[in-house]
């Protein structure tokens, strides 16, 4: 039977995992849905709200998701963590408290008003709420990533008999990886969207939709990504200096690299081995890695082995950050390529097609080898220096985990194939949908020559 | 400042936890309720009812979080105590308002034929959240400690407390519908009401007999008089729901709301009548709120965002209703 502590943090892992997949589109989409709703507003052309309208069905059914699975994360610190808040709770508390109270309720009220109110408020009070419930999510973002940014690089506190008690709030809020991890997952964000607004798209063009709404979402989509994913990777290699300077562990297991060493080569793969402490069939390009993070050949890294038994384990942080990193490329140039076909003939091949509807996804997957990286390359500590993970754990019997445990994992798996398949089956549907709908209020009097002809968008 | 004392904050935050619980229970029970009494016969009610609860349920649930967030950042020893206790209901009631929650939109957007497997998903998951839900507070009253006679008792608890969401949940259908769903609203909030009354009283007979110090308080002059008013108005008002429901629905649908405000007011008393038992305990017969507050530096932080946040909560909250006020009709997403 496995222990507690292990139980608890595959069960904390799992339902965090699940829970982050919602918000990392929210976030950006809800932007993505003023953009549109701004567009109709001004332009009063009915394709913006054919565009507001289909991925409004995504944004609610994503938000109920990330909803009820924060819920959860909520019980969780009390039932599996107690001495996470016994000895933090003097800062996460006020963190998560102003979480609640200024994003919380404003997302979850404004909903409502964007989702049914289209035809019971005022065209300005809908627009409002719209932009309203972007704003809460990124508030969202905002103050869990200061939490876990803090739990990263814990400053302005100080231990008294063994509690933190906070000193300076202003760098708490702003402790030194939190602007780099917060520019980061808002990117990550962006890009995940980008890449599922384009796969939804490209399938509805694939089966033969041949309305001007999927194209133009396309469109935005891929240009919107061809931008965001260098930026992005240059964001990240920020923030992996800033790891440097404050957890050089975790950068150590992220580069496989066991000992110190002077000019240390940039190891592309291997198998890290922890018995010998070497990479087996490691594939290295000398020098790299030193280049890289101390911009000198012959830059000095620190190893595994100085760091004794305050170290993560090398290979799950050494396996995710290959996986984020290659998946960001392989988005990069997904992007570039199709938006240069794009922009050159207007359309796409179907292979294209495929390969985006294949990447719908594909910003889950770097955004969760992300968050692996971060939050196992934290090990063996919960709050970096301050407290060990298995000070914080639970005295609940490990059999009732267990059985919540596969209760939760059962439940994920079920919704998480719904989720998807929904998705496609909304944008299935939309295929045989109408163009535009022109009994919306508002729209100028021009509209057979809108629904002729179509506006140049 | 000199006002915000370590013992005035712990009184100010277990007066906002309270308040948020009360508040949870009011506005997630009424769309639990509708919930868990969705009428499976009837396709059109089924979306009437859900049109009704649509643009609020997620605020509600919002309550849940701050009561729960509250109770962890404020009283931390208790939070930890409390949940430690509930461990196994509590994850049943997460996996009821988690199966609820996004039963209500996959309902709308699944293929036609599924939408009976998303709707049945969806009273489940009510059922079990209302009743996960008063099972954890007949264990909560039972002091946290699990023997045959507190699990009944608090197998006992769950259903009354689902009964009492049953009411307020066709309460609030009663004003939204109209014809023969309000009709329908109305016989079962009225066989709803039987239950909740019927619980009531066995807990207000139980619980002072189970916990000496709840028999001091509702028996020791002269506070027992003025705390007897409480039980008094909650019998009033089921009395005088009772004449209500039963001259209902009037011409011009008058008094439609009438009993969702009944509903209320019992809410109220019956989670007053609980807080003055309980009062200091947060933990029953184990930690006093004073005892698990937590430092007064991070309550302080917390209380001037609240004092400042809050009443822009209520404020925006009551635009919201101010929108979708009047009759449920068919929702439409744009």
């Amino acid at each position: 039977m496995l222990d507690t502590l292990l139980l608890s943090r595959i069960q904390f892992a799992a339902n965090i995992s699940f829970h982050i997949l919602f918000p990392t589109i929210t976030i950006a989409l809800g932007w993505l849905l003023v953009y549109f709703k701004v567009r109709f507003d001004l332009s009063q052309h009915p394709v913006w709200m054919r565009a507001y309208r289909f991925w409004v069905k995504v944004f609610a059914l994503t938000f109920a998701l990330g909803v009820v699975s924060g819920i959860t994360m909520s019980f969780q610190f009390g039932t599996n963590w107690p001495g996470f808040m016994e000895t933090v709770g003097n800062i996460a508390g006020p963190l998560l408290a102003y979480e609640i109270l200024t994003a919380f309720f404003l997302e979850a009220t404004m909903l409502g008003i964007m989702l049914f109110g289209f035809n019971k408020v005022p065209r300005w009070l809908h627009t409002s709420a719209t932009l309203l419930v972007a704003l809460g999510t990124t508030l969202s973002a905002f103050w869990i990533l200061v939490l876990n940014s803090w739990m990263q690089t814990p400053v302005g506190f100080e231990m008294r008999d063994g509690v933190a008690h906070a000193t300076d709030w202003l760098a708490i809020i702003f402790n030194p990886s939190f602007p780099y991890r917060f520019t980061h997952m808002l990117f990550a964000s962006a890009l995940t969207v980008c890449f599922l607004v384009a796969g939804i798209s490209a399938y509805r063009l694939y089966r033969g939709d041949n309305k001007k709404a999927p194209r133009l979402t396309l469109k935005t989509a891929l240009f919107s990504a061809a931008v965001l994913a260098p930026t992005q990777a240059f964001i990240g290699d920020l923030h992996g200096l800033n790891t440097l300077e404050h957890q050089p562990q975790k950068v150590a297991a992220m580069e496989g690299l066991w000992h110190t060493q002077n000019g240390a080569p940039l190891v592309l793969f291997g198998i890290p081995d922890a018995e010998t402490q070497t990479n087996r069939f490691a594939i290295e390009i000398p020098k790299l890695a030193s280049l890289i993070l101390t911009h000198e050949l012959e830059g000095e890294l620190k190893g595994i082995s100085d760091f004794e038994d305050a170290h993560p384990p090398v290979a799950p942080v050494f396996y995710s950050f290959r996986i984020m990193v290659a998946t960001g490329i392989a988005m990069l140039l997904v992007a570039w390529w199709c938006s240069l076909r794009l922009y050159r003939k207007n359309e796409l091949t179907p292979l294209q097609y495929k390969v985006l509807i294949g990447m719908s996804f594909s910003g889950w997957l770097a955004t969760l080898a992300g968050w692996y990286v971060t939050e196992i390359g934290r090990q063996p500590y919960l709050v970096y220096g301050v407290l060990r993970t298995n000070e914080a754990v639970t005295t609940v019997a490990s059999e009732q985990v267990a059985l919540t445990l596969i209760m939760y994992l059962l439940l994920y798996a079920v919704l998480l194939v719904a989720y998807i398949k929904t998705l496609f089956w909304l944008a299935k549907r939309a295929i045989d949908v109408e163009e535009y709908d022109l009994s919306l209020p508002g729209l100028p009097e021009k509209k057979t020559q809108i629904a002729t002809e179509g506006a140049s968008v | 400042m000199s006002l915000l004392t370590a013992e005035n904050l712990a009184l100010v935050f277990a007066a906002l936890t309270a308040l948020a619980v009360l508040l949870y229970a009011i506005l997630d029970g009424y769309d639990l309720g509708v919930g868990i009494t969705l009428p499976m016969k009837q396709e059109a009610w089924r979306d009437t009812s859900i049109a009704s609860i649509g643009p609020f349920w997620d605020a509600n649930e919002t309550w849940l979080v701050l009561a729960v967030g509250l109770l962890l950042v404020a009283f931390p020893a208790a939070h930890s105590a409390i949940l430690h206790a509930l461990y196994l209901p509590a994850a049943l009631l997460l996996i009821g308002l988690i199966l609820r929650g996004v039963a209500f939109d996959f309902r709308a957007k699944v293929k036609p034929e599924r939408k009976i497997h998303w709707d049945w998903t969806f009273k489940c998951g009510s059922l079990l959240a209302t009743f996960s839900q008063g099972f954890m507070l007949g264990i909560y009253v039972m002091g946290l400690e699990y023997h045959l006679g507190s699990v009944i008792f608090a197998c006992f608890s769950g259903l009354c407390v689902t009964a009492a969401y049953a009411m307020i949940g066709n309460a609030w259908l009663i004003g939204k519908t109209t014809g023969d769903l309000q009709l329908h609203a109305i016989r079962q909030c009225k066989r709803a009401g039987v239950w909740t009354f019927a619980g009531i009283l066995t807990v207000s007979a139980i619980n002072p007999l189970v916990n000496a110090n709840v028999y001091q308080v509702w028996t020791e002059p002269p506070l027992a008089y003025l705390f007897a008013a409480i039980p008094l108005l909650c019998f009033a008002m089921f009395a005088l729901g009772y004449l209500a429901l039963k001259r209902l629905p009037l011409p011009n649908d008058q008094g439609a709301w009438i009993p969702f405000f009944i509903c209320k007011v019992i809410f109220v008393c019956s989670f007053a009548g609980l807080a003055l038992s309980f009062y200091p305990f947060v933990v029953p017969n184990q930690m006093t709120l004073y005892e698990a507050a937590s430092s007064k530096e991070s309550l302080t932080i917390i209380f001037f965002g609240a004092v400042i946040v809050i009443p822009i909560i209520a404020a925006y909250t009551a635009v919201a209703y101010y929108a979708f006020r009047g009759k449920a009709d068919g929702l439409k997403y744009y």
